[in-house]
């Protein structure tokens, strides 16, 4: 594997005062660095994400007990929802990929690490106004007309941050591998977050030009695009899938480049495994169409072929893509001497998850079975979300000790990857299963049926997954501190 | 006795590439992206919107309020200038090739300069056009997508400017940043010949 040895304790240096270390950290061009800010960030989104699901399940429980009033609970879901892409997958997968895609091509720094730095106070600040703006009742459908137009902008602030670190990473694969690694070569993780790169500056824009138009019609006459009621018609597609699958291409990838390793063979038919997760990326055509390519099976045969190609295209393509990365990778641990490597536990669960979530996503795109709308949308979101979250604890416990020169425990990756897994079936199957339900509502659900159970499991998932995350943060932390130091070369401590 | 030192050849030099020259690339592609995005939308409305018999007799989408007139001359001549950038960006390349820093210095000032001369001659459109933000769906969509287009060519002039410097300074033997700057420009004028068709021929 064609990797540079680099571990975080380098040379002797004197110790920082805590607002040298501030300072420090604020203007660092390391790309270490600016990597674990973005992922410290996106683990206080998680931590978000997960308290606002275990209050709306607990709303969902009782119908006759408001908790929330009707604004607050539109606002709830508009965090679920911008909070799960936004604040998490976004800053994960540029975060992973900006801490180690420079060690793995064989590059000593991030080409425009001012940009990708740029990126993040980007990101950052917008994600402060997005939060602030949906709590002040400014999220899509909120009241405060001018808590939607601070929406609107932080949104617009943080496509532009997201933009700007995903071509300091892309120009980094591109222009700053050592002599003699080609691109086909890089390992795969590198590879993923390329297509993940790529695909990201490929497609942002696209939302960002619709959010222009949003905003200025918001900001004066809402003529055109329907006001705040408009702005999950307009922009909703950037939050939801295909669109989430483009930003954990960089898991699928952390799969295929685990299996090896822990089959301790070279991966066989590497050229598939490229392919494969570079089909993923297909789903991006599905996007910037802002359209949903719905299947319906009815008319003469050429109207059915007419719907299902592009169903297939734009909703198929991505699954088989993933289902390609986990055969392959099965493949290698079936050709190899196996042994267990622990950060292949959680990724392993977690792309299993987001398989259940893209599969879903397909099956809802079937007019038939009448899903669209349902709380089975929601449960697609929770699964690919919940399953991005298991994978980038697989990438801490892989990748930490090259980042910080020490190790977490084995047992601590696999009990909170199992945790997790348990974790994100609670909080999302019972809505596969429930799926007559209405998604986005606590009030006119149907209680007729198991649905208060289903709620009570759901909202026991949320608050599952939120001791696994908290306690993946503490593990993290003290394992950062005084964990067992990682060998001296940083990429053989698996 | 004579003494020979045995020292193997070095290897190939590395590929040069240039990391300014693909992260232009880049911001190029994703304001295309940018750009045709928005043009989709744009098509998307004129489109829906109803049809209307035209003063030649031919069914047109009433898409552009027939008060509005396009000052044609002004938007063509934007059009034409845009094209003498590229020109003047690709002067500057050949110029820095030649270390000619003079020529260099003076192409970027021209293009520079022209990209004022494009907001100046927008500005100029948006006084003669004489209609509100918030007059109608296509005074607010136009307003949008020529507004975005003018940041684009805000940040090509500021990107004039710094190399301009550069060429001042004498730092021409890096001419990826030339190149740079003048694919930058290829970009700026490819997406507003496109809106310009639409926008302002197509209507």
């Amino acid at each position: 594997m064609s990797t540079v040895n680099s571990t975080a304790t380098s040379g002797i240096a004197p110790t920082p005062n805590v607002l040298g270390s501030v300072a420090n950290w604020m203007t660092t061009t390391d790309h270490k660095k600016i990597g674990r800010l973005f992922i410290g960030a996106g683990a206080l989104w998680m931590l978000n994400i997960v308290g606002v699901g275990i209050a709306l399940g607990v709303e969902r429980i009782a119908p006759d007990t408001a908790i929330f009033n009707s604004n607050s609970v539109t606002q709830l879901f508009a965090m679920l929802r911008t909070g799960a892409s936004f604040g998490v997958l976004m800053p994960l997968a540029i975060g992973f990929g900006i801490a180690v895609v420079p060690t793995q091509v064989g590059s000593k720094s991030l080409s425009f690490a001012r940009l990708a730095m740029f990126g993040f106070y980007a990101w950052l600040i917008a994600s402060g106004l997005v939060l602030g703006s949906i709590i002040a009742n400014g999220g899509p459908g909120g009241g405060n007309s001018q808590m939607v137009d601070l929406y609107l902008m932080g949104v617009g602030v943080g496509l532009v941050g997201v933009i700007a670190a995903s071509v300091s990473l892309l120009t980094t694969i591109l222009t700053s591998r050592r002599t003699g690694l080609s691109l086909l070569d890089i390992p795969m993780f590198s590879w993923s977050v390329f297509v993940s790169a790529v695909s990201v500056v490929l497609t942002l824009p696209v939302l960002l030009g619709s959010l222009i138009y949003v905003a200025v019609d918001h900001h004066y006459e809402r003529l055109v695009f329907g006001g705040n009621e408009g702005i999950d018609t307009w922009l909703g597609w950037g939050f939801s899938q295909p669109q989430t699958f483009l930003y954990v291409i960089p898991a699928i990838g952390l799969l295929a480049e685990l299996a090896p390793v822990a089959a301790r063979i070279r991966q066989p038919l590497r050229g598939a495994m490229v392919v494969g997760v570079a089909l993923v990326s297909t789903a991006m055509f599905g996007t910037v169409t802002q359209t949903s390519h719905v299947l319906v099976w009815g008319g003469s045969l050429s109207d059915k072929i007419k719907s299902a190609i592009p169903y297939a295209w734009f909703n198929l393509l991505p699954v088989l893509g993933v289902v390609v990365v986990t055969l392959l990778a099965l493949l290698a641990i079936q050709k190899g001497t196996p042994r267990l490597i622990a950060p292949l536990v959680p990724t392993f669960l977690g792309v299993g998850m987001i398989v259940v979530g893209m599969a879903g996503n397909a099956v809802q795109m079937i007019e038939s079975v009448k899903l669209s709308g349902s709380v089975f949308e929601e449960a697609a979101v929770t699964y690919i979300t919940y399953g991005a979250m298991l994978c980038a604890w697989g990438a801490i416990s892989y990748f930490g000790p090259a980042l910080w020169g020490r190790k977490i425990p084995d047992t601590a990756t696999i009990a909170i990857g199992a945790l997790g897994l348990f974790a994100t079936v609670l909080a999302a199957a019972p809505y596969y299963f429930a799926k007559d339900q209405v998604a986005g509502v606590v009030s006119d659900f149907d209680y007729s049926g198991p649905q208060t159970a289903f709620n009570a499991i759901v909202s026991a998932g949320h608050l599952l997954m939120a001791f696994c995350l908290l306690s993946a943060i503490v593990v993290t932390i003290k394992s950062a501190q005084s964990g067992e130091v990682a060998n001296a070369d940083t990429w053989s401590n698996q | 006795m004579s003494t020979t030192s045995r020292v193997l050849p070095s290897g190939p030099s590395p590929a040069a590439r240039s990391s300014v020259l693909v992260a232009s690339s880049a911001v190029a592609a994703a304001g295309t992206m940018l750009m045709f995005g928005m043009l989709a939308v744009w098509f998307r409305f004129r489109d829906a919107s109803p049809l209307r018999e035209s003063a030649r007799g031919k069914l047109i989408h009433d898409w552009l309020p027939a008060d509005i007139k396009i000052p044609e001359v002004a938007t063509n001549t934007m059009a034409i200038t845009m094209v003498i950038a590229c020109v003047m960006a690709q002067w500057a390349v050949y110029s820095a090739r030649r270390n000619d820093s003079s020529h260099a210095t003076l192409a970027l000032a021209i293009t520079a300069v022209i990209g004022l001369a494009v907001i100046n001659a927008q500005v100029a459109v948006y006084l003669q056009m004489e209609m509100g933000l918030t007059d109608g769906a296509y005074q607010t969509m136009f307003y949008a997508i020529t507004g975005t287009m003018m940041v684009l060519i805000v940040t090509g002039v500021a990107f004039s400017v710094v190399t301009m410097f550069r060429a001042v300074a004498g730092r021409l033997g890096d001419s990826s940043v030339m190149s740079a700057h003048a694919l930058y420009w290829y970009f700026l004028t490819a997406v507003f010949v496109a809106l310009w068709f639409v926008v302002y021929v197509q209507k």
